[in-house]
């Protein structure tokens, strides 16, 4: 934040994120989240339809963004910048998000910023933290990545082979019939587990694979308990996780591991990570539990480092980017 | 004296002897059984697949003695690619991991910092903890995909050492098989990525 607090005067910046399931937004300057208000879409049955949250989005999108502002307490012509999530993400949920963005940096005049919502999580986490040059390990739905930042950009070091951790636990639950999201109802479930099942464990380098054990595990629905079965299907994929995790932070030569994306949240995977930080020397760090998760400050925050440095996205371009890449971006403010 | 404390091993080298054991600690993060089982099948596994590997014509430490959790083996004096890396050294790791892969191995972590360069100016491959036998197309390409992966994390000249590599690997592993596993690496790539 160094750069930042030579600022006399605060800058407002509202930021959207609806990149996936949560509609969410806030408004933030130099110092403080103002306020912040959201609208997750919960599918009434199975996974997330990107075209439903789309709706879903598009219908709460208004009364969001208004409701958000009028916490603040503030006037319209206070905020100086438009922030929202081009990506990466479901395509019809960017394009909602993106659509508001642009018609409300023009009809409030100020600039739009398309932010990365994975660069976003980190910098985000960064200023919670007060994390400096850490090891990212970004787990969410979509996205399992362990990312460090070098030469100006965030460098991917490790990545799932197939499918993130959080949609290989929404496979696995949704197959026994639990409702999305699945994560807390399988961490709950696996406390209750005895019995540690054998299932795969695919690391790869620093990459790593989920596919594989979705499979093994729902094939072994008959001869094992749920309990069991959650327990063992956590146990194997965190354990892969945190077998990356130390790999990376020995390879990338970092004394500082950040924890950021929707699974942080599970306290067992926290568990395992401050283990290897605690044999290691490491400092471990992890946003509050709320903001672990996709929301609109880590979007409204990053655009205002952004809007800093010069960073804004002209209307014409700022079409959606759903395959968005971290190492895409340039980071000046590092 | 402990050379390396590594996240997977510590090495301990004995310099009188010319000797190293790479020693797999239990990871108190992971349930016992599981860690059980993969320390000892990575122990095992390891040290069949170093010998097998020089077999293959690729350079890599002799193994001396094998218990559960150790593998004793000769020491390599050098230096690992990761802080000296070049197009030359990167097209000569091309050859040998083309050796590997003609070989039926996969080494599962392939990284500049698991590749020596020994002061006979030859390259040894190190850490074979994540290899296996396997001679499917998508084995080699993850292989390969992890290498770049780190190439492109790590150097900023990585283009330039992505092709070399590939020169190196074509050379021994022939130029159309080369070509079939390097198109998967690109499918590999795009596979992980945000659907």
């Amino acid at each position: 934040m160094g750069n930042l607090l030579k600022m006399t005067k605060d800058t407002i910046i509202l930021g959207i994120e609806g990149t996936a399931w949560n509609l969410s937004a806030a408004l933030v300057d130099e110092r403080k989240i103002i306020s912040e208000y959201e609208k997750p879409y919960l599918p009434k049955e199975g996974g997330i339809h990107p075209r439903d949250a789309a709706q879903s989005h598009a219908s709460n999108i208004k009364e969001v963004i208004s409701k958000t502002i009028k916490k603040a307490e503030i006037d319209l012509d206070e905020i100086k910048g438009v922030a929202f999530s081009i990506g990466p993400g479901m395509g019809p949920c960017l394009r909602t998000v993106a659509t508001a963005s642009r018609a409300l940096s023009l009809l409030l005049k100020v600039p739009l910023l398309g932010v990365n919502h994975c660069v976003a999580h980190i910098e985000f986490g960064r200023w919670l933290t007060g994390a400096k040059n850490p090891l990212v390990l970004y787990v969410s739905g979509a996205n399992s990545q362990v990312i460090a930042y070098r030469d100006k950009k965030y460098r991917i070091y490790g990545e799932t082979l197939d499918i993130g951790v959080g949609n290989a636990i929404d496979k696995f639950s949704r197959f026994f019939g639990l409702k999305h999201p699945g994560g807390p109802k399988v961490e709950e479930l696996a406390k209750r587990g005895k019995e540690y099942v054998r299932l795969p464990y695919v690391v790869k380098g620093m990459d790593f694979s989920f596919s594989g054990l979705v499979t093994a595990a729902t094939s072994k629905s008959k001869e094992n308990s749920l309990e069991d079965l959650s327990f063992s299907f956590q146990e194997n994929a965190f354990s892969m996780l945190t077998e990356v995790t130390e790999r990376a932070l020995s390879y990338a030569r970092r004394d500082e591991l950040l924890l950021v994306g929707g699974v942080g949240a599970n306290l067992r995977l926290r568990e395992m990570l401050e283990t290897i930080c605690e044999e290691r020397e490491v400092k471990f760090f992890v946003p509050d539990r709320r903001y672990v998760g996709d929301n609109g400050a880590m979007i409204a925050y990053t655009g205002l480092l952004m809007l800093k440095n010069g960073m804004v996205t002209p209307i014409e371009r700022s079409s959606v980017k759903p395959n968005f890449r971290p190492d895409e971006v340039e980071i000046p403010w590092f | 004296m402990v050379l390396i404390r590594g996240a997977e091993a510590t090495i301990y080298l004995d310099k009188n002897l010319g000797e190293v054991i790479k020693k797999r600690l239990p990871k108190r993060y992971r349930v016992k059984t599981l860690d059980d089982a993969i320390v000892e099948e990575r122990t095992k596994t390891e040290a069949k697949i170093i010998s097998d590997a020089r077999r293959a014509g690729v350079p890599t430490p002799i193994i001396l003695d094998l218990k559960d959790d150790e593998i004793k083996m000769e020491f390599i004096k050098g230096e690992t690619l990761r802080d000296m890396v070049d197009e030359q050294m990167m097209e000569k790791a091309g050859e040998i991991v083309g050796k590997l892969h003609r070989g039926k191995i996969a080494h599962g972590d392939l990284t500049t910092s698991n590749m020596i360069y020994s002061s006979e100016d030859r390259i040894y491959l190190i850490d074979f903890g994540l290899s296996r036998y396997d001679t499917e197309t998508e084995a080699r390409g993850v292989d390969i995909h992890v290498l770049f992966q780190m190439l492109k994390s790590t150097y900023n000249d990585h283009e330039e050492l992505k092709n070399s590599f590939i020169k190196g690997y074509k050379k021994n592993f022939g130029e159309d098989e080369a070509n079939s596993v390097l198109k998967r690496v690109e499918e590999i790539e795009r596979r992980g990525r945000y659907k």
